[in-house]
């Protein structure tokens, strides 16, 4: 697909006909979590869309985030809208290294200057710009290279969003997020351990489809999918509502599904859209597994006080707080809500650092 | 050899109480395409649904006289339920898996219609096998 042709134009030379074209745009307009009435409008946009240059930096990251993205192994919605963009630069995924690689980067900075999308994944380390490097080249001299020419930013995954694991205290590179670094490009945030892979497609569809940048909560990520939180989507709220919890992973509370809340679940103040989108092309989420919400997508989830301890613990009486909720439904569960992000805080405060040594010791 | 056991977690009834609250939103657009020929559709994957309620839902509705399956971009399968003018329409990739899940409460729904630029791209093929 030439950079000139449209995606409508594309879809038809590779012999998918219109039936199948407004298949993927109702795929397309679930994958952005909009309404099924505007797929007519999706249609007319998408037909006309065109192949936009993307240049995809990884800096201090665990690859999760691109296997997440690449994770399918059959085209899928999420593959058609891969394959329609221009990946320019993405240095795990590209055979060129070195020297070749760094020149194809600058080659497609040079010819879509302004108007290239650049995403990242993983953090940038400030201690020393020798922690990481590509070619020689610093994340932060390369990042902050890359983003004069580019129309926006995505920020792909808790890293690179907030900082995310790299970041966690004691924050031995000084790590950094890219919001931290560029003031002047307009970013997306699209945070989680990894990102749902939809959400990170639906994020770019929407960009090929609008031509714009998604309405975006005060942490910089797409309301459509992080607007609502994982415990006001989650199945097992009615469990919560009714004071029912799993106390232990095997109890039988665990058994009969109700709410892990008191294992640990962040879902109440955790904000994503694993609850209704789920993994694994729909099939489920860690809630549904039976485990607890880990808060992947939230700055600093890391050390927010343990993954295997309720947000309100130790001092709130989950029992009593429980009964006010079945008195008080979704209000008691704002109220709640309110107080484990405030004893979020406090246990960020609180939080030790911990030695090679220590880790040792306690083994 | 360790052996280890199953954990079995059982399924309430009606858990997110969901299913009623969207029987009875396509009673209000099944009103509505009689009143006013108005369609709508119900994206099943922004629901909050628990492990069984989408089941427990189909089963409600059930099957009617038309099933068809189409190959386009994998396949699909729309179905009429027993509540003609209710359609439930399930999209596949070319693995099976599903890429799209809706009710959609109207006449016919339009991926059933020939599309007017199939039609063209046909009729051009049709013609130059006869020319």
């Amino acid at each position: 697909m030439s950079k000139d042709e449209t995606l409508g134009a594309a879809l038809r030379r590779q012999g998918i006909s219109r039936r199948g074209f407004l298949k993927f745009c109702a795929a397309t307009a679930s994958m952005m979590a909009l309404p099924p009435a505007m797929v007519p409008a999706i249609a007319a946009a998408l037909e006309k869309a065109r192949r936009p240059s993307v240049i995809w930096l990884s800096f201090q990251e665990c690859t999760g985030c691109t296997e997440s993205l690449t994770r399918s192994h059959s085209p899928t919605v999420e593959g058609l809208i891969f394959d329609t963009i221009s990946l320019d630069y993405h240095h795990t995924l590209q055979a060129a290294a070195g020297t070749a690689a760094e020149a194809a980067r600058e080659a497609a900075m040079e010819e879509n200057f302004g108007e290239y999308i650049l995403v990242v994944d993983g953090s940038i380390p400030l201690g020393n710009p020798g922690f990481s490097t590509i070619a020689g080249i610093s994340n932060q001299s390369m990042l902050l290279d890359t983003a004069k020419g580019a129309a926006a930013i995505i920020s792909v995954g808790t890293c690179a969003a907030y900082g995310g694991i790299p970041h966690a205290s004691p924050n031995p590179t000084g790590a950094v997020s890219v919001s931290d670094l560029i003031k002047d490009k307009p970013i997306i945030n699209v945070p989680g351990c990894p990102p749902i892979p939809m959400v990170i497609t639906g994020v770019l569809a929407h960009f090929l489809t609008f031509g714009a940048i998604p309405e975006l909560d005060e942490l910089g990520r797409p309301k459509a999918f992080y607007g609502k939180s994982i415990h006001d989507r989650c199945y097992r709220r009615p469990f919560y509502d009714k004071g029912l919890f799993a106390e232990t992973f095997d109890d039988e509370g665990a058994k009969k599904g109700w709410c892990l809340y008191k294992l640990g679940c962040k879902g109440p103040t955790t904000y994503n859209a694993c609850a209704t989108t789920k993994w694994n092309e729909g099939t489920s989420f860690p809630i549904e597994a039976g485990h607890p919400c880990l808060g992947c997508s939230e700055p600093d989830f890391w050390d927010g006080g343990g993954f295997y301890k309720a947000l309100s613990m130790p001092t709130e009486d989950i029992a009593r707080t429980a009964v006010y909720a079945v008195g008080a439904g979704a209000a008691a569960g704002v109220a709640l809500g309110a107080m484990s992000r405030a004893k979020k805080k406090r246990a960020e405060k609180a939080h030790k650092k911990v030695t090679i040594d220590d880790l040792e010791k306690g083994g | 050899m360790m052996v280890t056991e199953t954990l079995q977690v059982e399924i309430g009834e009606d858990l997110t109480h969901n299913v009623q609250p969207l029987l009875h939103e396509i009673r209000h657009a099944l009103v509505t395409l009689l009143d006013d020929g108005g369609s709508t559709v119900i994206d099943l994957r922004s629901l909050p649904l628990a492990p069984g309620e989408e089941q427990k839902l189909l089963d409600e509705l059930g099957q009617g006289e038309v099933f068809a399956r189409l190959q386009a971009l994998g396949p699909s399968e729309i179905i009429e339920t027993r509540y003609p003018g209710v359609w439930v329409v399930m999209h596949f990739n070319n693995d099976n898996e599903v890429i799209g899940k809706f009710i959609e409460v109207c006449d016919i729904p339009d991926l059933l219609r020939s599309q007017q630029e199939d039609i063209r791209q046909g009729l051009e093929q049709l013609q130059t096998q006869l020319a």
